[in-house]
């Protein structure tokens, strides 16, 4: 499964980034963003994103639909996920194993629940709805775990294979999450990249975290506010490696924003990972 | 028993939430209150809705400081958890809630300067409209002043004002916006403030009583002869053809029925 074009490693785009995100050039570079924060009427937040869009690849990565709710996705919210779609034409839309809505209410957080059948019943159908809507196919993001829950009747692997199988959704490989994951939960990183349905994914993130202050090394949070971790690094590799393929991948950094060289040199790493597996070229900047 | 996935989602959004109680939870709610993650998801909830209240009331944050700012946030996040995933939209009411918040009721002008910090949102996230044409209504009002009056000009969807009768809160919120010196004498008295986005960013004016009547009056719907006529009922002084000429240079004003 690969993306309309050819995309090497992006960088989450952040407003302080805006002016030099425009300008730059750079082979197989794209940029992602969270649909929330261009729900809107208009305004320069648009007019920077078309205008971005008008020289680079841009992904959709959405935060609040909750799939992962025993409801369907809130019709209204679809529909502004829909009408932005349609406005920049994205070359990827994708959104998390987890829920953040319930009732009214947003909670800031991807949170977790027990891997049922009935979840996996209602997730699936939560995933086609929004396919539907959107006239293609997301990609599901495997999110960072801090809990033991009680009621799992499916490992993740398992439980995201089946979802692409039913749904035909595509995947999104969280590295980082992964690797947080496994810490927290005393399970091994490699072994569950090893499970993992890589012939749906359509994306890799990779982003740094940081040890809780009272846990230490025992909880690790995902706090995407550091470079990525040579241990992250090294799963990424073998990833690709196992996949045989170059996968479009994002850099991810939301707080402790550096100066955009630094985020372009952890992109470089990424890319040079991928040009030396990519079979056809890069698209460029228009 | 594993609880229904329902259930699960009403005790971890209840326990999650700002402010939000465990009471008597059930046995699997409890167990994994006691896992060190679980304040993770706490802290995160929390913090997503302390950031956004922060990066939508900048003003506000820097007039009071952090301790107040967040202890404020986090009463508001307790009664008003955001409802939907535009942080960015996230805190209408929040200007309320600060008077009446037992720490910031005394300082009776910092509503005022929360509303402009959401009027400042609400400005930069509207829809795309041309702006009247200035130059094509003097022709107009030169040829024909009647005519003129019998237009229907509406606020552009991105201009926001806002009258206070009683504090400076125009002059105290752009001496922060504008990194102003902020201990400049200050004369105490009502001002009023009017946000326009006639190009890409949000820009500011200060607006007296009377302009921010006119507005009123053209947002309700008649046409300019009537606003002006209801304007100056309310405000005998008012230079109207100065003040259409502000709103209209500043682009306060839509093209859109003439």
């Amino acid at each position: 499964m690969t993306a309309p074009c050819t995309l090497g490693a992006g960088l989450g785009l952040k407003p302080e980034h805006y002016d030099d995100a425009l300008a730059l050039q750079a082979g197989g570079l794209w940029w992602e963003v969270h649909p929330e924060n261009y729900a809107v009427d208009g305004g320069p937040r648009l007019a920077w994103l078309e205008a971005l869009r008008a020289r680079h690849p841009l992904a959709l990565h959405s935060v609040s639909l909750s799939l992962a709710a025993d409801a369907p996705p809130d019709a209204e919210q679809l529909e502004r996920l829909a009408r932005l779609v349609r406005r920049i034409e994205p070359a990827l839309v994708s959104e998390h194993l987890a829920w953040s809505a319930w009732r009214g209410h947003y909670l800031p957080d991807l949170l977790p629940f027990p891997r049922s059948h009935a979840a996996l019943a209602r997730i699936a159908a939560n995933i086609g709805r929004v396919q539907e809507r959107l006239g293609r196919t997301i990609a599901i993001e495997n999110p960072a775990h801090y809990l033991r829950l009680p009621g799992h009747d499916w490992g993740e692997t398992d439980f995201l294979a089946e979802l692409v199988r039913r749904s035909g959704c595509a995947l999104l490989l969280d590295v980082n999450n992964v690797y947080v994951s496994a810490r927290n939960l005393q399970t091994d990183a490699a072994d569950y990249l090893d499970a993992f349905p890589l012939h749906a994914v359509a994306e890799i993130h990779l982003a740094g975290h940081h040890a809780d202050p009272r846990w230490g090394q025992a909880l690790l949070i995902d706090s995407h506010d550091a470079p990525v971790a040579e241990p992250v690094w090294a799963l990424y590799a073998r990833v690709l490696a196992r996949a045989g393929r170059a996968i479009p991948t994002l850099i991810e950094r939301d707080a402790a924003i550096p100066p955009l060289a630094a985020l372009l040199a952890e992109r470089e790493r990424s890319q040079g990972l991928l040009a030396a597996m990519q079979e056809v070229e890069p698209c460029l900047p228009a | 028993m594993p609880p229904r996935l329902s259930h699960f989602q009403d005790g971890l959004a209840g326990a999650l939430r700002p402010g939000g109680a465990i009471g008597r939870p059930p046995a699997w709610l409890a167990a994994l209150a006691t896992q060190p993650g679980f304040a993770v998801y706490r802290n995160t909830v929390a913090q997503g809705c302390l950031d956004a209240l922060r990066a939508n009331y900048p003003t506000v944050h820097q007039l009071v400081g952090d301790d107040c700012f967040d202890g404020a946030a986090l009463a508001f996040a307790r009664r008003h958890p955001p409802q939907d995933g535009r942080l960015l939209l996230y805190g209408a009411g929040f200007a309320a809630h600060l008077a009446r918040w037992r720490p910031t009721a005394g300082l009776p002008y910092l509503p005022g300067v929360a509303r402009l910090d959401r009027l400042w949102s609400e400005s930069h996230c509207a829809a795309d409209a041309p702006v009247a044409d200035a130059a094509a209504l003097a022709a107009l009002a030169a040829r024909a002043p009647e005519a003129l009056g019998r237009l229907h000009l509406r606020p552009h969807p991105a201009a926001r004002w806002l009258w206070c009768a009683a504090h400076p809160v125009y002059t105290l919120w752009r001496r922060h916006r504008e990194a102003l010196p902020v201990d400049a004498p200050l004369a105490w008295r009502g001002e009023g403030a009017l946000l326009t986005r006639p190009e890409a960013a949000v820009r500011w004016c200060a607006l007296d009583a009377a302009g921010a009547t006119l507005l009123a009056q053209c947002a309700r719907g008649p046409c300019l002869g009537q606003a002006a006529g209801a304007t100056l009922a309310a405000h005998p002084d008012a230079a109207l053809d100065t003040l259409l000429a502000q709103l209209l240079r500043a682009g306060a004003l839509s093209s859109s029925t003439y």
